[in-house]
């Protein structure tokens, strides 16, 4: 079966489907809607027997790199770093197709946000390349 | 057949004889690397063969097979381990009451050369008798990889005396550590880190081992009232106290007790009794309104003076003051003894969460919000990160009512 990170953003990704303030702004009744709904996905993958792992990034980022012998390593904080893209977290799942990914994608995203609306929130959904030559 | 109860129950003393028998053998002259490694199999060969089979002396067992271990290792070895051999009939000097046995142990584990996370997993392993694979849970890391530490740690210490008198103070930090890491996973590790420094206390007269005791038991108290029925953190002044284990507060306030009264004008409380003290006065407060914040500052005062430049060596301590000092002196004064810290803690979410504590303290609900905000993008927790997005969207909804 396929493996899949369903990554969510903090930025990048395509123009959002319509903005929305950042979640510390929304009703304290649309954050615990936000929330739960989330823990709802990892029980919902748990007990369909395709959750994997499910993980959060801090949003502080460093670009490193070798410095050269005898050097520190080289640090940056990467070309515009107040645009540029940034990975938030992700779900990993196995699926049995990539339409299904797809699916769980989409659900990913109807995610409650202000108003109870849903977010309509961009989902990059990435095939993980598995260890074994494919059988056919 | 033999139930659940009972194999727990096995396990339990099972592992208590870990930190004996090892001491045993180490103190018999046997390499510390070889006899945990043993020992480590022995134990896995227990936990296999003990339900069917419960051996009449436990003790007794342990140390034969792991003996058995060591002697089929020793056979296998190569010319170079032949060498090391030589020193196998030495018996180290060292600690030989039996009721030292922990203490040495730990003193062996938390060697200095050795990085925190060794150190811990080492301790957890050696003397908590926990297997590989259980401590990697408790970290949540591949069994593989903490076996790797574990080797790696233990090749460390390959060559140098473990018969030195050891730190203390190291040993207690370790136990720290264990402590504060293990609130989660399938291990209860802040348990066996209260397990542990109860050991401690019995090996050693220092105060502050009483202290560190003390101040976990304080603290554990506190734990069913931490998170609610949906996981969700509950901060001391919300937290429900009947909830709390009065049993363990008033075990915590004893050995804390104990410890105070041996202090004199040359020997003043350390670190952990001092932590243990404020945590106590939180325990002991019916309702977070009857604190007692004045004799909290005074206890911070104490914790403060203990190192030179507190803004620098202890600014947790000096960040915890500066609660005490909002909630004594009023909101501004305890913002003003944050700014102090706002080079060196400046991007740590807990610096910003105080601050939003402290100004909603003083009724200002949008620079609240704020901090929290700001402190809830610095948070290193998913369980912080969602508290401290509640406590912003709390604070705004109020400001807006």
């Amino acid at each position: 079966m396929p493996k899949y990170l369903l990554l969510k953003h903090y930025r990048g990704g395509p123009e959002p489907h319509h903005p929305f303030p950042p979640m510390d702004q929304w009703a304290p009744e649309d954050v615990e809607a936000h929330m739960a709904f989330l823990k709802h996905v990892s029980e919902l993958l748990e007990e369909n027997g395709e959750y994997i792992d499910a993980q959060a990034l801090t949003p502080a980022r460093t670009w490193v790199r070798y410095g050269g012998s005898e050097a520190d390593p080289v640090t940056s904080d990467g070309p515009l770093p107040e645009t540029s893209d940034l990975v938030a977290g992700w779900y990993m799942i196995d699926v049995d197709s990539h339409e299904r990914a797809l699916e769980l994608a989409a659900y990913v995203s109807s995610e409650p946000g202000p108003g109870g609306e849903p977010l309509y929130e961009w989902i990059d959904v990435r095939e993980v390349m598995s260890e074994a030559p494919s059988d056919d | 057949m033999i139930d659940e109860t009972t194999r727990r129950l096995d396990e339990g003393a099972l592992r208590a004889l870990v930190p004996r028998v090892l001491a045993g053998l180490v103190r018999r002259g046997e390499d510390f690397n070889a006899a945990e490694d043993a020992l480590q199999e022995a134990l896995l060969e227990a936990l296999r063969v003990w339900p069917e089979h419960p051996p009449r002396d436990p003790r007794a067992w342990l140390a034969t097979v792991a003996t058995r271990r060591l002697v089929d290792a020793r056979r296998s070895e190569t010319a170079r381990d032949r060498r090391e051999e030589a020193s196998y009939a030495e018996v180290r000097p060292g600690a030989t009451e039996e009721g030292d046995d922990a203490l040495f142990l730990l003193f062996c584990c938390c060697h200095p050369a050795l990085a925190p996370a060794s150190q811990v997993a080492l301790a957890l392993r050696a003397v908590g008798g926990l297997t590989t694979r259980e401590i990697a849970d408790a970290f949540y890391v591949p069994e593989a990889t903490m076996a790797q530490r574990i080797s790696r740690a233990k090749r460390t210490l390959q060559g140098r005396r473990l018969d030195q008198p050891g730190d203390l103070a190291v040993v207690l930090r370790v136990l720290y550590l264990v402590y504060t890491v293990g609130h989660a996973g399938r291990v209860d590790l802040a348990g066996e880190a209260i397990r542990l420094a109860r050991q401690l206390t019995l090996a050693t007269e220092e105060p502050e081992a009483r202290g560190l005791l003390a101040l976990m038991l304080l603290n554990h108290a506190r734990l069913p009232a931490r998170l609610d029925s949906e996981c969700r953190i509950v901060t001391l002044d919300r937290q429900d106290r009947g909830l709390w284990d009065t049993c363990e507060i008033a075990e915590g306030v004893r050995v804390l007790e104990s410890a105070l009264a041996e202090q004199t004008e040359e020997r003043p409380p350390g670190r952990y009794e001092v932590e243990a003290a404020i945590a106590a006065l939180h325990d002991d407060a019916a309702s977070a309104e009857e604190t007692h914040w004045p004799q909290v500052l005074a206890w911070y005062d104490d914790l403060v003076a203990l190192t030179d430049d507190p803004v620098r060596q202890d600014p947790g301590a000096v960040l915890g003051r500066a609660v005490a000092v909002g909630h004594v002196l009023g909101a501004d004064a305890g913002l003003r003894e944050t700014d102090r810290l706002s080079e060196v803690f400046g991007e740590r979410h807990r610096w910003h969460a105080v601050r939003g504590h402290l100004h909603e303290l003083g009724g200002d609900l949008p620079a609240a919000a704020s901090a929290y905000a700001d402190a809830a993008r610095r948070a290193t927790s998913v369980a912080e990160r969602d508290h401290l997005v509640r406590q912003a969207a709390r604070a705004r909804a109020t400001e807006h009512v």
